[in-house]
């Protein structure tokens, strides 16, 4: 390609980047693991309603926390539990007002196997198993249940030394998916189906057995000034959303 | 100051890194010879299979182990009909990962100190009747010492250094798979940054010395060279 041609084009793809930047609205999302799959649909069907894309970042609660304390660029945070929007807008890295509860997790004992997890999770006291998957409490709210669910049961001390820890709840179904733990505590979004359990085998912990997992999601100072961050805060509590967040499994704050 | 926690991260560090280094220089030293000596179509291959490590992000490397040593892979198959259950989250595993992820720093030192050995020293000690077995043992060995100790140390360090891999497979098992890296990112995701900071420090510290001592003590270029 002859020099000036492939200056003149260069020139022209970087100024379509940059204008493209100025008129379609991006929000960048942090976004807790277990909230990977309705975000998505979410995020699509907010594209097209108001014509604002979000990019979506998926981890653990605890790491975001970590990384918005440390200038990460997010704009929105889609926490696992209350108290990591909480500690942001406490330190200043949230603006005020914006916490709200968006959906309530539920916990399930899940199994690849079909058959293998009962509807009581008996198989907790009598099952013969290896490991047994749960995301790390102190990084993951859904672990911190799983946890709590142990003690209350009084199976923590007996099943301790058969867990092993996912860095996030994705990383956790992934053991569990694979096989290469029998059994694990996963987020119900992250195995519903059409409405129930869509394989292996699994027993949805009735809420009242662990604390709650409250999701709280809050606008980051970041996005303060960003009407993408602002719509996509305002589109989570539309109808449209509110049904999707239901669609697995999640239940909803009360109002 | 360190926990009870950390310490045990910290023996379990070593002890992996004891264990896969050894395990690589028995693997590894076959290989680096075969691939210094051949002249067989078969060594672009060889080469390519032991250097993917280093190109390779950890993320695919621990994404096949942790498939492949599971219950429905292949290796996860053979181990569970030898009656000895599945590899990951076991410390077992992790050595297996750790030697699949170093081997590379290993064998590069030792296949450049195998060629610049050349010919001659082997042919004299034809001539003598030495046998090949006696004259790598007796010949090779010894000039290839300082091979052998850059291969020792990078893939020593290279091991304590591992983290995504771990991460991967280990499953977070406290004496078990949880090594110093993994501590590391869990304090620091965890916003306690003073005990990140003590294991954190502590590694940086090791890791210059280990260099230092290599480029400074024993004057070894820990860069392999492509052989010709």
């Amino acid at each position: 390609m002859p020099y000036p041609k492939f200056l003149a084009l260069s020139g022209y793809l970087l100024f379509s980047l940059f204008s493209a930047c100025a008129t379609a609205d991006a929000t960048i999302v942090a976004v807790a693991a277990n909230f990977t799959k309705p975000m998505t649909e979410i995020a699509e069907i907010f594209a097209k309603a108001t014509g604002h894309s979000a990019k979506l970042a998926f981890g653990s609660s605890a790491k975001f926390v970590s990384q918005i304390e440390n200038g990460a660029p997010f704009e929105v945070f889609l926490s696992a539990d209350e108290s990591g929007p909480a500690k942001l807008d406490s330190d200043g890295y949230a603006v005020a007002g914006t916490r709200f509860t968006y959906a309530l997790g539920k916990l399930v004992l899940w199994s690849a196997q079909p058959g293998l997890v009962d509807a009581q999770g008996q198989v907790l006291t009598t099952g013969s198993f290896k490991h047994l998957a749960v995301a790390d409490p102190k990084l993951a709210p859904y672990g911190a249940a799983a946890i709590d669910f142990l003690k209350r049961k009084q199976l923590l001390e007996k099943i301790q030394p058969l867990l092993v820890l996912g860095e996030n709840i994705t990383q956790t179904h992934q053991f569990v998916s694979t096989g290469n733990a029998e059994l694990g505590f996963v987020a119900l979004s992250q195995v519903i189906e059409n409405g129930k359990i869509g394989s292996g085998s699994g027993w949805i912990i009735p809420s009242s057995e662990y604390s709650s997992i409250k999701q709280g999601a809050v606008l980051l100072q970041a996005g303060a000034e960003n009407p993408a961050a602002v719509a996509l805060v305002k589109f989570l509590k539309s109808t449209e959303a509110l049904a999707i967040i239901r669609k697995y499994g999640y239940d909803l704050a009360d109002k | 100051m360190l926990t009870t926690a950390d310490i045990a991260t910290i023996w379990l560090t070593l002890k992996l890194a004891v264990i896969s280094t050894v395990i690589m220089l028995i693997i590894g030293t076959p290989i680096a010879w075969w691939l210094a000596q051949t002249q067989s179509r078969w060594k672009g291959i060889g080469n390519t299979l032991v250097a993917l490590p280093m190109v390779l992000p950890p993320s695919v490397l621990g994404f096949y182990l942790l498939v492949l040593m599971g219950p429905k892979g292949m290796i996860g198959q053979l181990t569970l009909k030898l009656g000895l259950g599945t590899l990951p989250f076991t410390f077992e595993g992790l050595v297996i990962a750790s030697v699949l992820y170093s081997i590379p720093f290993v064998v590069q030192p030792l296949q450049t100190a195998f060629a610049a050995i050349g010919k001659q020293p082997l042919e004299a000690a034809a001539t003598l009747r030495a046998s090949p077995l006696d004259t790598f043992f007796t010949v090779v060995i010894p000039l290839a010492r300082p091979g052998f100790l850059t291969a020792t140390i990078l893939g020593f360090a290279h091991t304590v250094g591992e983290f995504g891999v771990v991460l991967m497979v280990g499953g977070n098992i406290p004496d078990k798979t949880r090594v110093v890296s993994v501590q590391i990112y869990n304090h620091v995701e965890a916003l306690e940054y003073e005990q990140a900071h003590l294991l954190a420090g502590g590694l940086l510290l090791f890791s210059f010395t280990v260099l230092l001592i290599m480029y400074s003590v024993l004057k070894t270029s820990p860069v392999a060279h492509p052989v010709k």
